[in-house]
């Protein structure tokens, strides 16, 4: 049996008393809305939180619509109203695409843009039962001290496996959050840091309330997910591609091509929009911008799957993306 | 609303809700989750434990009109709440028409995932009488079955459908 650790449950109705929650309750409180993060990797033993605030109940954290030119996303929105949204859909298609290529119907219904954009880094030698890890002496993400990928590493390298971040970062999207200081927004590039452990910038006290995509007038967005199973899991490779212009026979003017599960953070590639801005988007085009990609990933051995069938998926998976939107005008 | 009230102690709660029509009110360890509470304290075992961390859909529940997997559900946040749980499905000896058919077509082997599987397809036939094949299998795709390779599952749905549809 993999019971949960004691906790109390809080359910507050607003930001402000989430927040206070948070700052008074500190480290041995986290923000919770659908749970299918947080609870496993409390059953684990690798969250211990004495007090959840359920953050899902807060009317504000709840809607999601047109928001000048672009999108605003309530943090508790959950991934399934997300992805069915007329206004997300057509504003910004891959968003839809990303949320709904999460986990299960089941899980999409509970889990939320906000959380999706949370997600602890995963790692083979980390999201596991307290008993596997302390068979391995644990790893320094939780409870030990050197990484079980590569035990030379001198920080974590447990991989960023969120299906909508990649496509926050290639959308130019904006992350709100509010702490007891007040709120602030950050674009989601400097959001993610790259740090297995410190992974976003979020601070402990501050949540996070909506993501903001901009005007997407004039552009266009895939994502493109590889996993095991196609019913379940989390990403082993995920794609996301973002580029403005004209027609479809103009030449690019901007682009975005953003990798998710293969580093810490998702990672945008400038290699590879340069291979595309200021050309056709053809089947040249296109090789160039995938090879870039192939060229700048270095995944690790911590998902499923062999690491060079994963780098070369990183290039099949860019070429396909592009070439969705080369086939949408 | 969703507040809870300490008694006899630190560590419990007073829960109470909706479970298959019938209200609930009980005192629960407060950590538990909804699928303990249903099976531990209510003696409800048609709901079954099979993963405890969101990856089979053996404990789906349907959770204010949708399914949820009650391993992830804390009991705590259920105050108020309905809960529907397999046990609900049939009136007196009747049995739903998705049990009936199940039955029928040797959709369960060794039943474990039966009950999560027969609430999500009764989700998905509240909103949709008549699916197709491929949405009965994007409704349950969070159900995993390792006896049945899900063919007579599906076929077991579709036959309920038109059952409740009255087309047969």
């Amino acid at each position: 049996m993999l019971r949960l650790p004691d906790f109390q449950y809080h359910a507050p109705r607003t930001v402000e008393e989430a927040v206070a929650l948070k700052v008074k309750h500190g480290a041995n409180a986290a923000f919770v809305a659908g749970g299918t993060d947080l609870l496993p990797n409390m059953k684990r033993r690798i969250r211990k939180c004495g007090h959840l605030v359920d953050v899902s109940h807060i009317d504000e954290l709840r809607s999601a619509g047109a928001f000048e030119g672009g999108l605003r996303l309530g943090a508790a929105v959950s991934l399934e109203e997300a992805a069915s949204n007329e206004a997300v859909r057509t504003v910004c298609p891959a968003y839809a695409e990303a949320a709904l290529l999460v986990a299960t119907p089941t899980i999409r219904r509970m889990g939320t843009v906000g959380g999706n954009l949370c997600l602890d880094t995963r790692c083979l030698f980390y999201n596991q039962s307290y008993e596997w890890r302390k068979g391995i002496d644990f790893c320094m993400k939780a409870d030990g001290t050197i990484c079980r990928v590569a035990e030379s590493s001198p920080k974590c390298i447990a991989v960023s496996s969120s299906d909508t971040a990649p496509v926050a970062l290639a959308a130019g999207a904006t992350i709100e959050l509010c702490g007891p200081g007040g709120k602030r927004a950050v674009s989601a590039d400097s959001f993610y840091l790259g740090d297995g452990i410190d992974y976003m910038a979020k601070k402990e006290d501050e949540l996070l309330t909506a993501l903001v995509i901009p005007d997407q007038t004039g552009a266009q967005s895939a994502y493109v997910k590889v996993r095991a199973r196609g019913s379940i899991d989390f990403p082993v490779i995920g794609v996301a591609v973002w580029m403005r212009r004209r027609s479809s026979d103009a030449p690019v003017e901007d682009a975005r091509v953003v990798l998710g599960a293969v580093f810490p953070d998702p990672r945008e590639v400038p290699a590879a929009a340069e291979a595309l801005i200021g050309r056709a988007l053809d089947a040249e085009s296109i090789r160039d911008a995938a090879d870039a990609a192939f060229r700048a990933a270095k995944p690790v051995d911590n998902t499923d799957g062999a690491l060079s069938w994963r780098k070369e998926m990183i290039r099949v998976s860019t070429k396909r993306a592009l070439e969705r939107l080369g086939s949408a005008r | 609303m969703r507040s809870e009230r300490t008694i006899d102690g630190p560590g419990k709660i007073v829960l109470s809700f909706t479970v298959n029509g019938t209200g609930v009110e009980i005192a629960v360890a407060r950590h538990k989750t909804l699928l303990e509470v249903l099976r531990e304290d209510l003696g409800l075992t048609g709901t079954k434990h099979g993963c405890e961390l969101g990856e089979c859909g053996a404990c789906t529940v349907i959770l204010d009109g949708a399914p949820v997997l009650a391993c992830l559900v804390p009991a705590a946040a259920c105050t108020g709440a309905r809960v529907e749980t397999v046990e609900g499905m049939a009136v007196g000896p009747a049995l739903h028409p998705l049990q009936d058919e199940f039955a029928e077509a040797g959709a369960a082997q060794c039943g474990y995932c039966t009950s999560g599987m027969l609430l999500a397809a009764k989700n998905l036939l509240e909103s949709n009488r008549d699916p197709t094949r491929d949405e009965i299998r994007r409704a349950l795709a969070g159900n995993l079955c390792r006896c049945t390779g899900y063919l007579q599952i599906y076929e077991a749905i579709e036959r309920a459908a038109a059952r409740m549809r009255g087309a047969t």
